[in-house]
C-alpha cells in the first residue's frame, strides 16, 4: 500500500488475507478472529485502530468485568443515586436540587514514563469526565504512592508528578482539597496517581454521553488533533514495564490547562444556553471511543467524515486520528437548530469546532476520508460487545506463609516517646506540606477544609449563574492501604472504604456514595486474579452493609515490573454531604480546656501496621478486623453530634493508631493536650491500629448529652483528658514538646526533595 | 445612595474573578463584570484585576493581558487616576502595562506556593488600604509560581524613597527584593499585590480569619467620599 492511499472497506474486501498488525496493538488471536465474524470480512486499519483500542483492557474491562458485576448486584439501596455505573461518572442528589459528581481514575503508567505529564493529563482527563456529566468541576484530590521516599528514582517521579498536579490543577482553576502521599518500596518501578475530581450540578440538568435523533450534528471541539499517544490506551494503559520504557516516551500527551480551562467555561455556558443533546469527552481512545459510546447509546447510528478532524499535525494518517489522546477536546450532538448558537458560543470562547458528522438511524458507524468509506461497523460491538475473560485464579502460594507470620512476635518498644517520633517523622505519617504546598487550595472560594484535614469540604454555592444558594457542604476523602489488601485483599479493600467514610463523616458529613480505583498486578497472573475478586467481593459486600453504592470508578491491571506486582491497592474515594457546611467539624485540637474523647474499641492489631513496617520492616500476619456495623455506629454518632454543635474538633484513628491521632491533632492547630490512656497496655492503647475509631474534641458542657448519644447507638468511648498546653503529654508515659513534634513532623519531606 | 461599582476583569484563564466579585459583595460594593474582548469600562468606581493565568501565561505572564481590549481602556483611565487592583497575575499584568515598576519572576525556590502568609500594611495611603493602619501585620494567603518581585537598583531606590511599598512580606516566601508584596504608583491609584484578599473575607473558607476585607472596604468607601465630594 503507498504512503498515500488508504485501507477502504473496499481494499479490505478485495484484500482479505492481507495482513494486519493486530498482536502489535494487542490483540489477542481470538480476538481478531471475533472482529472478523462481526465484519464478515477483515477489519480495515482504521476498523482495527478502532477494536483494538476499544477492546483494550483500559477501555473493555474484560478481565474485570465479571467481578465488578457485584457492585450493581450488591448494590444497596440509595434514594441518593441519580446515575450509576456505566456513565462517565456517576451522579448523586445531596439535597435542594443539588446533585455532585464525582469520579478517580488512574494513570499510573504514564506518570512512570514521564511524571509531569503523565500526572497532568490524569488530572485532565477526570476532570473532563466530571464536565460530561453536565456538571461544572468543583475541586480535585490525588492518591498517590511512591517507592521507597529516598530511593533515587521517587527523587525523579515525585518531584514531576506534584510539580504535573500543581502546574495543571493550578492553572485549570480548581482546588486541591486532599488526597494522599504513601511511599513503599513496591511502587518503585510502577508508582501510583490516581486523580479525582468532583463536580456539582443542579438535578434536572444532567447530560448523559448519547447521540439520539437522526439528522442530529456530531461536533468535536477543543484542542486539534496531533500525534498524542497514539496507541496510548492499548499499547501503554496495558503493557507490563520492562526495559523499553524510554522507547515509549512519545506515546504519553502532553496537556494544556488554558485549554482545558477554557472548554469548562465554554461547556458551562453550552448546558445553560440547552444546546447540547448529548456529550462525551475524549479520553483513552479519543475519537474511536467517543464516536462509537456515542452512537451505541443513541439511536444507534453515525456518519463521520474523518478528513474533517481538525489537525495539529496534518500528515496524521486515519488509524492515528482514530487513536489520538490528544487532550483538552470533547464531542457533542446538537441538534441542526441549535447549531449556530452552539458554534457562537465556542467561538466566544476562543475554542475551534466543526461538525465532523452527523446522527443517523443506519445501525452502523460510517466513517469515510476524503470520499472513501474507511469504516463500516456496529457500533456497539466496539463500544459493549468487547471480550469477557472469567480469569483463573487462585491464592498465591505464599498467602498462607504470610498471614501467619503474625506481628505479635516483633520485639516490643520500651520506649514510647521515641517510638511515636520515629512514626511521625516516617515519610508515610509525615506531613505533606512539601507536596500540598505546591497546589492551590482556595481557588474558586468555597474551600472549607482542605489538607491536611481527614477530608475535604466545600460549600456548594455560585456553581452557575443564577442558581438558588444553599447552606449544603459536601466532604470527600480518598483512601488505600497497600500492606493490609497484600496480608488480606478482601478485608483490605474494606478497610480503604471503612477509612474514606469514618474520614468523611470526622468532618460531620453523611457518606453518600464510592468511586474506586482498582490498582493492581497482571490479570493474567491468577495470584494477582485471587487479589483482584477478593478485593472487590470485600468492597461489595462492604458497601452493602455501610449503605454506599459504588457510582463509578476504573481498574488498572498491569501494575508491575517484570513478574513483580504491586501491593493490590483498591484506593476508594467517599463522598459526603453537610445539610448546613456551617456546622463542619474542623480537624484536630481548636481551641483549649475541651474534652478529649477516644471513639470506638482498641484491640491488640499490628499486623500490616506503622509501626511494624517503620520500626521493622516488617509485613506479615493479618490486618485489624474490619468491623462495619461499628463504623456506621460511629460515622451515626459523629454526624449526629456535628448537627447539634457538640464537637469542637475531631481525627480519625488510623496509621499508626492513637498516638499519630493525638500529635496530628496537636499540630493541626498548635494546641497541646494532657490525656491518661484508657488503661490497658500503653504500647496498644498508642498504636494498635483497631478499625473504626476518631478522637473528638467534645464541648464541657455537652459531654454528658454527648455520652448518651454514644451510648444509644453502642459507641464505646472514653474520656482521656483536655486539650491545652504546648505538649502532647500522655500521663506516665511520654511528654513532647509541641516545637519538637512540628521539627520532626515537618522535617522529613523537604530533607530529602529540597 | 447606590453601592460603589467595582469593575471585576475577566481574560481567558482568569480564575480569581468569582472569587474577587464575592468579596466585592461581600464588603457592601457592586461587582460588575469586565469582558477581556470589551472595550467598555461601564463607568466604574475602580476596576479589579483578579489572578489566574490570563492566556495561559503564554510567552510571559500578564504579557499578552496587556494587550486586550480591554486594556487599551483600562490603561488611560489608570493614568488618569481610575483606582486599580491587580492581585497575582492581575500584579503581573500592571507591571507588564508600566502602570506599576518592576516585574515578577520564578520564585526563589522554583515551587509554586500556597500558604496563609504573615505580611505587614506599610502604606495606608491608598484608595485601597486605607481601612488598615500602617505597621498593621495580617494574614492573607498567598498562591503563586511567579512572584518574586525584581527591580533594577535605581528603580527600587525610587519605589522605597516615594513610600510606593504598600505590603511586605514577614518570613519572605520567594526571594522578593526588600521582601516586597506589593507596590503602588506614585499617584497612589494603582496597586499590585501577590497575596489574594479576596481569600480572605470569611471566616468559613479560604484562609484563616477576615484580614483580606479591608482591601475591599477600603475601596468602596474612598469610591463613597468622590461621590459625595463631586
Amino acid at each position: 500500500m503507498s504512503a498515500l492511499s488508504v485501507d477502504s472497506v473496499q481494499r479490505a474486501e478485495q484484500t482479505p488475507d492481507e495482513r494486519l498488525p493486530y498482536a502489535e496493538l494487542g490483540m489477542k488471536d481470538d480476538e481478531y478472529q471475533r472482529v472478523k465474524e462481526i465484519l464478515g470480512r477483515r477489519p480495515t486499519g482504521s476498523e482495527l485502530a478502532i477494536y483494538s483500542v476499544m477492546w483494550s483492557e483500559h477501555c473493555s474491562y474484560k478481565s474485570s468485568k465479571v467481578h465488578l458485576r457485584q457492585f450493581a448486584a450488591k448494590a444497596p439501596k440509595s434514594d441518593a443515586l441519580l446515575v450509576g455505573m456505566g456513565e462517565n461518572a456517576g451522579v448523586v442528589d445531596i439535597g435542594d436540587g443539588w446533585a455532585a459528581t464525582f469520579k478517580i481514575e488512574s494513570h499510573n503508567h504514564p506518570s512512570y514514563v514521564e511524571p509531569h505529564q503523565g500526572a497532568a493529563t490524569g488530572v485532565g482527563g477526570i476532570v473532563r469526565d466530571i464536565m460530561a456529566m453536565g456538571a461544572r468541576p468543583v475541586a480535585v484530590m490525588d492518591s498517590l504512592r511512591f517507592g521507597a521516599a529516598d530511593a533515587p528514582d521517587t527523587r525523579r517521579v515525585l518531584p514531576g508528578v506534584v510539580e504535573g498536579i500543581s502546574s495543571y490543577g493550578n492553572c485549570l482553576g480548581l482546588p486541591n482539597i486532599g488526597g494522599e502521599v504513601a511511599f513503599d518500596p513496591c511502587y518503585i518501578g510502577n508508582p501510583l496517581v490516581n486523580a479525582l475530581c468532583v463536580g456539582l450540578l443542579r438535578k434536572d440538568q444532567i447530560k448523559l454521553a448519547t447521540a439520539p435523533g437522526p439528522g442530529n450534528k456530531v461536533v468535536l471541539f477543543g484542542a486539534l488533533t496531533g500525534p498524542d499517544g497514539i496507541g496510548g490506551a492499548s499499547v501503554l494503559a496495558s503493557a507490563t514495564f520492562e526495559e523499553e520504557s524510554q522507547a515509549k516516551r512519545p506515546s504519553v500527551q502532553v496537556g494544556d490547562p488554558f485549554m482545558e480551562k477554557l472548554l469548562i467555561e465554554c461547556c458551562l455556558e453550552l448546558f445553560a444556553a440547552d444546546v447540547v443533546v448529548g456529550i462525551q469527552d475524549l479520553g483513552a481512545a479519543g475519537v474511536s471511543c467517543a464516536t462509537t459510546e456515542l452512537a451505541a447509546k443513541g439511536t444507534g447510528g453515525m456518519d463521520v467524515r474523518l478528513d474533517l478532524v481538525p489537525l495539529r499535525d496534518p500528515s496524521l494518517r486515519p488509524e492515528e486520528i482514530l487513536m489520538s489522546e490528544s487532550q483538552e477536546r470533547m464531542m457533542a450532538v446538537v441538534t441542526p437548530d441549535d447549531i449556530d448558537a452552539f458554534m457562537a458560543i465556542c467561538a466566544k470562547w476562543d475554542l475551534p469546532a466543526t461538525v465532523i458528522g452527523e446522527v443517523t438511524d443506519t445501525g452502523r458507524l460510517v466513517m469515510t476520508w476524503h470520499g472513501e468509506t474507511i469504516v463500516d461497523i456496529p457500533p456497539g460491538t466496539a463500544a459493549d460487545e468487547g471480550p469477557v475473560y472469567e480469569r483463573p485464579y487462585h491464592e498465591p502460594a505464599g498467602q498462607a506463609a504470610l498471614n501467619s507470620d503474625d506481628a505479635a512476635r516483633l520485639e516490643r518498644p520500651t520506649d514510647l516517646r521515641a517510638t511515636l517520633l520515629s512514626l511521625l517523622g516516617s515519610p508515610d505519617l509525615s506531613s505533606k506540606e512539601w507536596v500540598t504546598g505546591q497546589y492551590d487550595r482556595y481557588v474558586r472560594g468555597n474551600t472549607v477544609l482542605a489538607q491536611p484535614a481527614d477530608a475535604g469540604v466545600l460549600r456548594v454555592s455560585e456553581v452557575m449563574p443564577g442558581a438558588t444558594e444553599t447552606n449544603r457542604g459536601i466532604a470527600l476523602a480518598t483512601d488505600g492501604n497497600g500492606r493490609y489488601a497484600k496480608l488480606d485483599p478482601y478485608a483490605g479493600a474494606q478497610l480503604a472504604l471503612s477509612e474514606a467514610y469514618r474520614n468523611v463523616a470526622v468532618t460531620g458529613a453523611r457518606p453518600l456514595a464510592v468511586t474506586d480505583c482498582l490498582n493492581f498486578g497482571s490479570p493474567e497472573d491468577p495470584e494477582v486474579m485471587w487479589q483482584f475478586a477478593e478485593a472487590v467481593r470485600g468492597l461489595a459486600d462492604a458497601c452493602k452493609i455501610l449503605g454506599v453504592p459504588v457510582t463509578g470508578g476504573n481498574v488498572s491491571f498491569y501494575n508491575q515490573t517484570g513478574s513483580v506486582a504491586i501491593h493490590p491497592t483498591p484506593v476508594i474515594g467517599v463522598l459526603g454531604v453537610l445539610d448546613d457546611v456551617r456546622g463542619r467539624v474542623p480537624s484536630g485540637f481548636t481551641g483549649e480546656g475541651a474534652r478529649v474523647v477516644l471513639l470506638g474499641e482498641t484491640g491488640e492489631e499490628f499486623g500490616g501496621s506503622a509501626w511494624a513496617h517503620v520500626e521493622h520492616g516488617h509485613l506479615g500476619g493479618l490486618p485489624p478486623a474490619a468491623v462495619l456495623e461499628a463504623e456506621r455506629a460511629l460515622a451515626t454518632v459523629l454526624v449526629e453530634a456535628a448537627a447539634q454543635g457538640m464537637l469542637t474538633g475531631s481525627h480519625d484513628l488510623s496509621d499508626g493508631g492513637l498516638a499519630i491521632a493525638l500529635a496530628e491533632s496537636c499540630l493541626a492547630h498548635g494546641v497541646g493536650c494532657t490525656v491518661t490512656l484508657p488503661g490497658g497496655d500503653p504500647f496498644t492503647d498508642l498504636f494498635s491500629e483497631s478499625a473504626a475509631r476518631a478522637l473528638v474534641t467534645v464541648r464541657p458542657e455537652a459531654f454528658a448529652v454527648f455520652a448518651a448519644l454514644c451510648g444509644r447507638h453502642e459507641v464505646p468511648y472514653a474520656g482521656l483528658g483536655l486539650t491545652g498546653g504546648s505538649s502532647l503529654t500522655v500521663e506516665g508515659v511520654l511528654d513532647v514538646p509541641l516545637d519538637e513534634l512540628r521539627t520532626v513532623h515537618e522535617g522529613t519531606l523537604p530533607a530529602i526533595f529540597g | 445612595m447606590s453601592a460603589a461599582r467595582v469593575g471585576v476583569v475577566t481574560f481567558p484563564g482568569t480564575l480569581d474573578d468569582q472569587d474577587a466579585a464575592r468579596a466585592v459583595r461581600h464588603a457592601g460594593g457592586e461587582p460588575v463584570p469586565l469582558w477581556h474582548a470589551d472595550t467598555d469600562l461601564k463607568g466604574v468606581d475602580a476596576v479589579f484585576l483578579p489572578g489566574g493565568f490570563s492566556y495561559g501565561d503564554y510567552l510571559r505572564c500578564g504579557a499578552i493581558s496587556r494587550f486586550a481590549p480591554l486594556m487599551e481602556q483600562l490603561i488611560p483611565a489608570a493614568r488618569a487616576g481610575l483606582p486599580v487592583l491587580g492581585t497575582c497575575n492581575g500584579f503581573q499584568i500592571l507591571c507588564e502595562a508600566h502602570l506599576l515598576p518592576g516585574a515578577l519572576v520564578k520564585n526563589a525556590g522554583l515551587h509554586y506556593i500556597c500558604r496563609d502568609q504573615r505580611l505587614r500594611i506599610e502604606s495606608a495611603d491608598t484608595p485601597w488600604t486605607a481601612d488598615y493602619t500602617a505597621g498593621q501585620e495580617v494574614v492573607i494567603p498567598i498562591k503563586h509560581g511567579e512572584g518574586r518581585y525584581v527591580a533594577d537598583a535605581a528603580t527600587l531606590a525610587a519605589v522605597e524613597a516615594n513610600g510606593q511599598v504598600v505590603v511586605r512580606y514577614l518570613g519572605n516566601p520567594n526571594g522578593s527584593l526588600n521582601d516586597i508584596a506589593g507596590i503602588r504608583n506614585e499617584a497612589g491609584n494603582v496597586v499590585g499585590l501577590m497575596p489574594h484578599p479576596e481569600h480572605a473575607v470569611e471566616e468559613l473558607t479560604g484562609g484563616p480569619g477576615t484580614d483580606g476585607l479591608g482591601f475591599f472596604t477600603s475601596i468602596l468607601k474612598s469610591s463613597l467620599e468622590k461621590l459625595v465630594n463631586a
